[in-house]
C-alpha cells in the first residue's frame, strides 16, 4: 500500500484531479498509466492522433466525435487532468451520498446531466446548443450505416427530432435532450464499473 | 363450463374401461360373415392421440374458465389453479377408475412438454437484458445450484443422522446428494409461470429466470453423476470419477450451448433460403430448434440450455429472413404450444399428486426438505449477491434478494427427476417422491400466492412499461459506442468492449453470411424502431376511428402532443394551399372554392373511409401461398393509406420540410415508383402535379424489403452497377407547394375510389390521387396488393359502367408491351416494382382520365399477376425496358426542374 501511495504521488497534482473528479487513487493511478502508456514520445500531453492510434477507435462510429470532445475549445493537446476530466463523466455514481453534496460545489462530473449533455455535445456538432435535424442526420448517418437509404434516414431524422421537438423549433435543445431520456437509466447506461 | 369439461374428461375414461372389457365387437371372427358393420367402435386406435388432444382441451377449457374470473386470476396465479384443478381431476380419475390413470410420464415431459415452454423463452428472451446480466445469471445458475443442492443434501443426511428422519427412510448420503441435486434446482416453468403474473422490474427478472433456464445444465450433471455414483454404490466410487464428475458438468453445459448455437447457425442459414416457400418458414424454426432439444439430449447434453441457445441465437437472423406473417406465425404458434404445455404440466402435476401407491410420506423429511430449501436459497442468494455486488454497476439490494431467494420456484423438471429413480437403487424412492411434491406445492402454490403480494409490500421496483421512442433507440446506441470508445480509451477490455467487437463481427461476417441481402440491408435497429413506431402510430390512429382529417388525428400517439398541430385542420389546409396547389394551368381553370373542394374532399374521405365488403372473392385453394382475406387487405390498406397521408400532413404541416435531397440510392425498388411518376408527368405535361407523391417517397420507401426479395439477385446487382442517378430536386417553393397538394389528394387508390364520383371530381383533376397510390407498396403486400386493386379496379370500372359513363382508361397493353399509354397506370406500377422493372402494368388510377373506354383484357390480369409475384419470373423479361424508361425518366426530370 505504501508502494502504491508512493507512486500516486507521481501522479502530478493527485490531489485535486482527485477532489474534482471523485475518482479513487487506484483508479487514478492507473488512468495515469494508461495516460504514459497512450503518450508515444513522453511528450507530457496526449495529442489527436494519440488516441486515433487506439485500433478500436478508429471502427467506432462515434470514435472521432469522441476523439473530439477530449479536446475541447480547439485544443490540440490534452494534458493528464483534463484527460481525467473526461473520463470522470463514466464514473458510476456514488449511491450513498446524493442529497449530502454541498450546494455551493459545483455538480459532480458523474452526475447524470453531465452525463448527458456529454452524450449532447456528440451530436452538437456547431455547439449552438440545439441538435438540428442536420445533426440528427448526421449521427444517423454514422450510426446507421449503409444498409439504409438516405431518404430513409431523413424520414429517421425527421421523426427523430419531431419526437423530441417540443418547442417546434425544429431542433432539440438540450432540454429536450434530457426529457427524450428522462426514463432512461443514465446514471447506470452511462457508467464504467471500472472507473470507480 | 367447468361441469362440460369434466364430462369431457370423464367421457374417455369410460371408453378405456369399455374397452377393457371383452366386449364382443362387431365384425369378431366368429360372426364376420354376418355382414357389413354400419357401426364400429374403435376406441383403442385412436385412444392415444384422442386423450392427448383431450387433456389438452381440457387444460385449455379450465384456462377459459378460470380466466372468466378477473378477480380469481389476479389474486391466484394459474399455475396454482392449475395445479388445484388436476388434484381434483385426478379424485375423480381414483374414484372412477380405482386406480391412477394419468400422471405426468418424464418421458413425456421432457420430450413433449418441456422443448416448447423453454423455446419459447430462449426465443424471446430479451438478448441485450440477457448479456448484460449474464454473470450473475451464470453465478446463480451454477454456483447457486451446486451450493443447494450440496447443501440441502448434506443437511438432510444430518437430519438423518440426527434421528430426525425416521429411520424407514433409507438413504445415505449419496442418496440425500441425489435428492438435493433434483430438489434444489429453481423450476423455469415455475418460475414464468408466476413471474409473468408478478411483472418485477427486468433486471430482477432475467436474473431469476436466466437462472432458472441455465441450470439445467448443473441439475443434469449433478442428477446424473449422483445417480451412477448412487448405482455404483458408495464404496466403487473412485477419485476418477467424482474429476469425472466435474469434467462432465463443462463437457454438458459447453456442449449444450454448442449444439444450440450449431442448430442455430443452420436454423438461420436455411430461413435465408425460403423466399419461394414462405410458408414452411414457421415450421423450419420448430423443426430445428427441436432437433437441437433432441440431438442434446440423444447425447446426454443439456438439452434445456441447447434449445435455449438455439433460439436466442437465431432470433436475429430468423426474424430478419423470414416473412411478416411467418413471423406473427411462429410467435403464436411458440406461444400456444407453450402455454399449452405448461397448463398441462401443471394439470398432470396436481393429478399424480393423487396417486397415493407412488409415495410414501415422513414428516421429518419433508419438512426437513422444506425448511432447508428455503434457507439454504436465502442463504445462498445473500453470499452470491454479496460478491456480485463487488462487480456490479448497480448493486442487487435487499429487496431484490429477497424477491430472488422467495422466487427460487420448484416445479415439474424437480418432479419429473424424482419419478425416474429406480426404486431398486434408491429405495427411499418413495420418500423422496412425496417430498417433492410436497416441496413443489409448496413452493407453487404457498409462495405463487404469496409473492404477489411480497412484491408490493416490499415495493420492488416493478416494470415499467413504456414504448420505446426513436430518441431513446439512438441514444442508446450512442451510449454504447461512447462507453465502447471509453473502455478503449482507458485501456480496459470490458464488457462494453467485447460487446462492440461481436457487433462488429455480427455485422461483418455473420449477419452478411446469415441473413438475406435484402433483409440484411434493411435490418438496423434504429430503423426497426422507425418502422414499427410508424406502424404502431397507424395501427392506434386506424383504431381510433382513422378520423384522418381531423386535428386531432395529426397528432402522432407516440409524441407528446403539442398545440402547433391544431392549425393543421383539413379546413386550414384546403384554405391555405387553394392557389399553390395546383400549378396546372387546366387545374387553375377548374380551381372551384374552398368549399367545393371540401366537399369533394370529404366525399373521398368517406369512400375512401366506408370500406364495402368485396363482391367477389377469389377462393384460395393453394396450399403453398396463403392470400390475404378482404379483412385483411381493407385493414391494410387503411392503415396504409392513413398511416402516409398523416406522415405528410404531418411534415408538412409541421415543419414545412421539403425534401430538397431527393436523391434515392440506386435501388430499384424506391427508383421505380419515381420513374412511375416522372413518366405521368412527362406524358401529362404536368410535373407540378405530381411533386406531391415524390415528397412521400421517404415514407414509400420505408417498405421495401420484401419487393426486393422478390427481384433476383441478378437483377438487384445490375440495378446497383447502374448507377443511375435520378435527382427529382426541385424548388422548395414547388416541393412544398406539391406537398400540400398530396395531401390534399385524398382519393386513395382505385379500390376507394367511389363508385359514383362527384360531379366535381370529374373536374378536379387534383384527386387524381397518384400520391397516395404508393402507399401500397408495403413490406407484405407487394404480392398480392396488385391482384386486388386490380379486382377492386374492376368492381368500380363495372359499377361504374352501370352508370353508363365509362369514366376511365383501361390499358390494354397490360403488361408486357412498352410503348404503352404511359399516362395512365404508373402509380399502379410502382406497386409492382418487385416482379416487374418497369411500371409495366396497368389500370386508371384516375378519373380525370375519363372518356376511354375499359379494356377487357384486365380480366386476365389478376390470374398473371397472381403467380407471378410469388414466382417472380418476370423479372428477366422486363429488365431492359425498364432500365431505358428508368433513364429516359431521369432526362426528363432535370428538364422538368430547370
Amino acid at each position: 500500500m505504501g508502494a502504491r501511495a508512493s507512486h500516486a504521488a507521481a501522479v502530478p497534482g493527485a490531489e485535486r484531479i482527485r477532489r474534482e473528479t471523485g475518482f479513487s487513487q487506484a483508479c487514478l493511478l492507473r488512468l495515469h498509466h494508461r495516460f504514459q502508456a497512450l503518450d508515444r514520445n513522453n511528450k507530457g500531453y496526449l495529442s489527436r492522433v494519440d488516441l486515433q492510434q487506439i485500433g478500436a477507435l478508429a471502427v467506432n462510429p462515434l470514435g472521432d466525435r469522441i476523439i473530439d470532445s477530449f479536446f475541447p475549445d480547439g485544443n490540440h493537446q490534452l494534458d493528464f487532468p483534463g484527460f481525467v476530466r473526461v473520463l470522470a463523466h463514466f464514473r458510476p455514481v456514488d449511491e450513498e451520498d446524493p442529497g449530502v453534496r454541498d450546494p455551493k460545489q459545483p455538480e459532480p462530473l458523474n452526475s447524470r446531466m453531465n452525463k448527458l449533455r456529454f452524450a449532447f455535445q456528440l451530436y452538437d456538432l456547431d455547439r449552438d446548443g440545439k441538435i438540428s435535424r442536420n445533426e440528427m442526420l448526421q449521427v444517423l448517418r454514422l450510426m446507421v450505416g449503409v444498409q439504409v437509404t438516405e431518404e430513409q434516414l431523413e424520414s429517421i431524422a425527421d421523426r427523430t427530432v419531431q419526437e423530441a421537438d417540443e418547442d417546434g423549433d425544429g431542433a432539440v435543445s438540450f432540454l429536450e435532450f434530457t426529457k427524450s431520456l428522462e426514463k432512461m437509466n443514465i446514471e447506470q447506461k452511462m457508467s464504467i464499473r471500472i472507473l470507480k | 363450463m367447468l361441469r362440460a369439461a369434466l364430462l369431457l374428461f370423464v367421457l374417455p375414461l369410460a371408453g378405456v374401461r369399455a374397452a377393457e372389457e371383452p366386449t364382443p365387437e362387431p365384425g369378431a371372427p366368429g360372426e364376420s360373415p354376418s355382414g357389413l358393420a354400419l357401426f364400429r367402435w374403435q376406441w383403442h386406435e385412436v385412444e392415444a392421440p384422442y386423450l392427448v388432444a383431450l387433456w389438452i382441451l381440457v387444460a385449455s377449457l379450465a384456462k377459459i374458465v378460470f380466466h372468466l374470473s378477473r378477480k380469481v386470476t389476479s389474486l391466484v396465479p394459474e399455475s396454482c389453479l392449475l395445479i388445484l384443478l388436476g388434484l381434483v381431476l385426478g379424485g375423480i380419475v381414483l374414484a372412477v377408475a380405482k386406480k391412477a390413470e394419468y400422471q405426468l410420464e418424464p418421458g413425456t415431459f421432457f420430450l413433449f412438454l418441456l422443448p416448447p415452454i423453454v423455446l419459447d423463452s430462449g426465443y424471446f428472451m430479451p438478448s441485450r437484458l440477457f448479456f448484460d446480466n449474464l454473470g450473475a445469471i451464470l453465478t446463480y445458475a451454477v454456483v447457486g445450484t451446486l451450493w443447494n443442492a450440496f447443501t440441502t443434501g448434506a443437511a438432510l443426511w444430518g437430519l438423518r443422522q440426527a434421528g430426525l428422519v425416521a429411520s424407514r427412510v433409507q438413504a445415505g448420503l449419496l442418496d440425500f446428494l441425489l435428492f438435493g441435486s433434483l430438489i434444489s434446482a429453481v423450476d423455469p416453468v415455475a418460475v414464468l409461470a408466476v413471474f409473468e403474473e408478478v411483472h418485477v422490474n427486468e433486471t430482477l427478472f432475467i436474473i431469476v429466470f436466466g437462472e432458472s433456464l441455465l441450470n439445467d445444465a448443473v441439475t443434469v450433471v449433478l442428477y446424473k453423476v449422483c445417480n451412477s455414483f448412487v448405482e455404483m454404490g458408495s464404496t466403487n466410487v473412485r477419485t476418477t470419477d467424482y474429476l469425472k464428475g466435474v469434467a462432465s458438468l463443462f463437457v454438458v453445459s459447453l456442449g449444450g450451448a454448442a449444439v444450440g448455437l450449431v442448430f442455430a447457425f443452420l436454423l438461420a442459414l436455411t430461413t435465408r433460403f425460403t423466399k419461394r416457400v414462405r410458408i414452411i418458414e414457421p415450421l423450419l424454426v420448430f423443426l430445428l430448434a427441436y432437433a437441437a432439444y433432441l440431438t442434446a439430449e440423444m447425447a446426454s447434453l443439456s438439452a434445456i440450455l441447447a434449445v435455449t441457445m438455439c433460439g436466442l441465437g437465431c432470433k436475429k437472423y430468423v426474424e430478419a429472413n423470414i416473412s411478416h406473417k411467418s413471423r406473427t406465425a411462429v410467435k403464436y404458434t411458440m406461444k400456444t404450444l407453450a402455454s399449452c404445455a405448461e397448463t398441462v404440466i401443471f394439470m398432470l402435476l396436481g393429478i399424480s399428486a393423487v396417486d397415493s401407491s407412488k409415495w410414501a410420506w415422513d414428516s421429518g423429511l419433508v419438512l426437513g426438505t422444506l425448511i432447508f430449501i428455503l434457507f439454504f436459497r436465502a442463504l445462498g442468494v445473500v453470499l452470491q449477491t454479496w460478491v456480485l455486488n463487488q462487480f456490479r454497476l448497480v448493486p442487487l439490494d435487499k429487496i431484490d434478494q429477497v424477491v430472488m431467494s422467495y422466487g427460487g420456484l420448484r416445479g415439474a423438471v424437480a418432479f419429473a427427476l424424482v419419478i425416474l429413480l429406480d426404486r431398486t437403487k434408491v429405495p427411499a424412492k418413495d420418500y423422496f417422491v412425496a417430498t417433492t411434491i410436497v416441496v413443489v406445492f409448496f413452493t407453487v402454490i404457498v409462495q405463487g400466492l404469496t409473492i404477489k403480494p411480497l412484491v408490493k409490500w416490499l415495493k420492488v421496483k416493478r416494470s415499467e412499461h413504456h414504448k420505446p421512442t426513436l430518441n431513446q433507440e439512438l441514444h442508446e446506441h450512442t451510449f454504447d459506442h461512447i462507453l465502447a470508445a471509453v473502455e478503449d480509451v482507458v485501456g480496459h477490455h470490458g464488457y462494453h468492449y467485447w460487446r462492440d467487437r461481436w457487433e462488429q463481427f455480427d455485422k461483418k461476417y455473420l449477419s452478411q453470411l446469415l441473413m438475406r441481402r435484402s433483409a440484411y440491408r434493411i435490418r438496423d435497429q434504429i430503423w426497426d424502431v422507425y418502422y414499427r413506431l410508424n406502424i404502431r402510430d397507424a395501427i392506434s390512429f386506424v383504431d381510433q376511428g382513422g378520423h384522418v382529417l381531423s386535428s386531432t388525428g395529426l397528432t402522432l400517439p407516440s409524441m407528446p402532443s403539442r398545440n402547433s398541430v391544431a392549425e393543421t385542420s383539413v379546413t386550414n389546409l384546403l384554405r391555405e394551399s387553394g392557389s399553390g396547389a395546383c400549378l396546372d394551368l387546366q387545374v387553375i381553370d377548374t380551381v372551384r372554392s374552398g368549399r367545393d373542394r371540401e366537399d369533394a374532399a370529404m366525399h373521398h374521405l368517406l369512400s375512401g373511409g366506408l370500406y364495402k365488403p368485396r363482391r367477389r372473392y377469389k377462393a384460395s385453394c393453394s396450399r403453398h401461398f396463403i392470400s390475404e382475406d378482404a379483412q385483411e387487405r381493407q385493414d391494410k390498406e387503411v392503415f396504409q393509406q392513413n398511416m402516409k397521408r398523416r406522415l405528410e400532413s404531418f411534415k408538412s404541416t409541421k415543419h414545412n420540410i421539403c425534401f430538397t435531397k431527393n436523391k434515392p440510392r440506386p435501388h430499384k425498388a424506391g427508383r421505380k415508383k419515381k420513374d412511375g411518376v416522372a413518366n405521368a408527368e412527362a406524358i401529362n405535361g404536368k410535373p407540378a402535379r405530381d411533386l406531391g407523391f415524390q415528397d412521400t417517397a421517404a415514407v414509400i420507401l420505408t417498405v421495401e424489403s420484401e419487393e426486393e426479395e422478390e427481384s433476383n439477385s441478378s437483377e438487384t446487382e445490375k440495378e446497383d452497377d447502374e448507377g443511375i442517378i435520378f435527382v427529382a430536386r426541385a424548388t422548395s417553393e414547388v416541393l412544398q407547394k406539391g406537398k400540400v397538394s398530396g395531401s390534399l389528394e385524398l382519393c386513395p387508390s382505385p379500390r376507394v375510389i367511389p363508385p359514383s364520383p362527384t360531379c366535381a371530381e370529374k373536374e378536379l383533376p387534383w384527386k387524381s390521387g397518384h400520391g397516395d397510390l404508393a402507399v401500397y407498396v408495403s413490406s407484405e403486400t407487394t404480392k398480392i396488393v396488385p391482384v386486388d386493386m386490380q379486382m377492386g379496379w374492376n368492381q368500380s370500372i363495372s359499377s361504374l359502367e352501370s352508370l353508363a359513363s365509362p369514366p376511365c382508361t383501361q390499358d390494354p397493353t397490360l403488361t408486357h408491351l412498352p410503348p404503352r399509354q404511359l399516362n395512365v397506370d404508373e402509380p399502379q406500377a410502382l406497386l409492382d416494382l418487385s416482379s416487374d422493372p418497369r411500371p409495366s402494368f396497368a389500370f386508371p388510377p384516375s378519373l380525370a382520365k375519363a372518356g376511354r373506354s375499359r379494356s377487357e383484357s384486365s380480366a386476365d390480369i389478376p390470374q398473371q399477376q397472381e403467380l407471378q409475384p410469388l414466382m417472380g419470373h418476370k423479372d428477366h423479361t422486363h429488365l431492359s425496358p425498364g432500365t431505358a424508361n428508368s433513364h429516359w425518366c431521369i432526362h426528363f426530370n432535370r428538364g422538368g426542374r430547370l
